[in-house]
């Protein structure tokens, strides 16, 4: 199992700032909604008019190696088995891409639009992410 | 303008990503494993989150078009259906086995662990197999990503 982490209420709630100012300043300046899973849909689709998506995507990474110069390093598990993350990726992609709309875009940009139909998606995954979490820790696993 | 607006949204994004520490699986599990090791964090990230889109969003209605693309593209779907109750389980099932989602996915790719390719490379395919389904049953496309509104 991963290792317990410490409570980070700042750091935490200073990051999920700057994720709402992204989707603010996206749709003020390019008239667009910071969904990740969506913006990765409509590239890997080739519908990415102008590269703007791809930009996106670039800044994302590149956000977080100026935060590693900032503050040292990020810190990171990932679950050792290959296969286990295989498997998640697969759910994942297909799970938000059917859903239309993963953390970000249900999570953040549709709750934030008072969005009744991403109220009820993210009800939705956080239930069962806990649940999964519950069984795989606490029954199986 | 738009390619540089979108280079530096996705940094910003990307940048409080890491800093919430959205990027370490071990933190997002421990955020939904309330029964057990849990660490509420996360709810600070989301609450920041949605209150100042929420704010924001208010702010940017006001206009009549955005600084530099000459259209608003706010999502127009508003079904709730078994697409989008079944897509969400299905995400949720995932989230919740690795703790990782699409955007701390692609913003992994900084810190060089080729391990994410593992996750990354299926979840690609998912959505590719996810959209090439629904792109042929017209019913369940009726509400596609593709689908906008400009306001």
């Amino acid at each position: 199992m991963l290792p317990a982490t410490e409570f980070t209420p700042l750091p935490s709630a200073l990051g999920g700032a700057l994720i709402g100012l992204s989707a603010v300043l996206l749709m003020a300046l390019n008239g667009r909604i910071a969904g990740i899973s969506g913006i990765l849909g409509q590239v890997l689709a080739r519908r990415d008019p102008g590269g703007e998506r791809l930009l996106f995507l670039a800044g994302l990474v590149l956000g977080p190696l100026v935060v590693a110069l900032l503050t040292g390093g990020i810190p990171q598990h990932l679950p050792t088995s290959d296969l286990l993350l295989a498997a998640a990726g697969l759910l994942v992609g297909f799970g938000s891409a059917l859903g239309q709309g993963c953390t970000s875009g249900h999570g953040v940009c549709g709750l934030a639009r008072l969005s009744p139909r991403s109220l009820v998606a993210t009800l939705v995954f956080m239930a069962v992410a806990a649940l999964t979490v519950f069984l795989m820790r606490h029954v199986g696993g | 303008m738009g390619r540089i607006a979108a280079l530096f949204c996705g940094l910003l994004f990307g940048a409080g990503l890491a800093l919430a520490g959205m990027m370490d699986p071990a933190k997002v599990l421990n955020f939904l494993d309330v029964a057990g090791t849990f660490d509420p964090s996360l709810a600070f990230t989301m609450g920041a989150a949605v209150i100042i889109a929420f704010l924001g969003f208010r702010l940017v209605r006001r206009r009549a078009a955005p600084l530099i693309a000459p259209a608003f593209h706010w999502p127009t779907a508003t079904a709730i259906d078994s697409r989008l109750i079944g897509g969400a389980a299905i995400f949720g099932l995932g989230w919740g086995l690795a703790g990782i989602c699409p955007g701390p996915a692609i913003a992994s790719l900084a810190l060089a662990n080729p391990h994410i390719l593992a996750f990354l490379v299926p979840m690609a395919a998912g959505m590719l197999l996810a959209n090439g389904i629904a792109a042929r049953r017209p019913r369940l496309a009726e509400d596609g990503p593709v689908r906008e509104r400009t306001k």
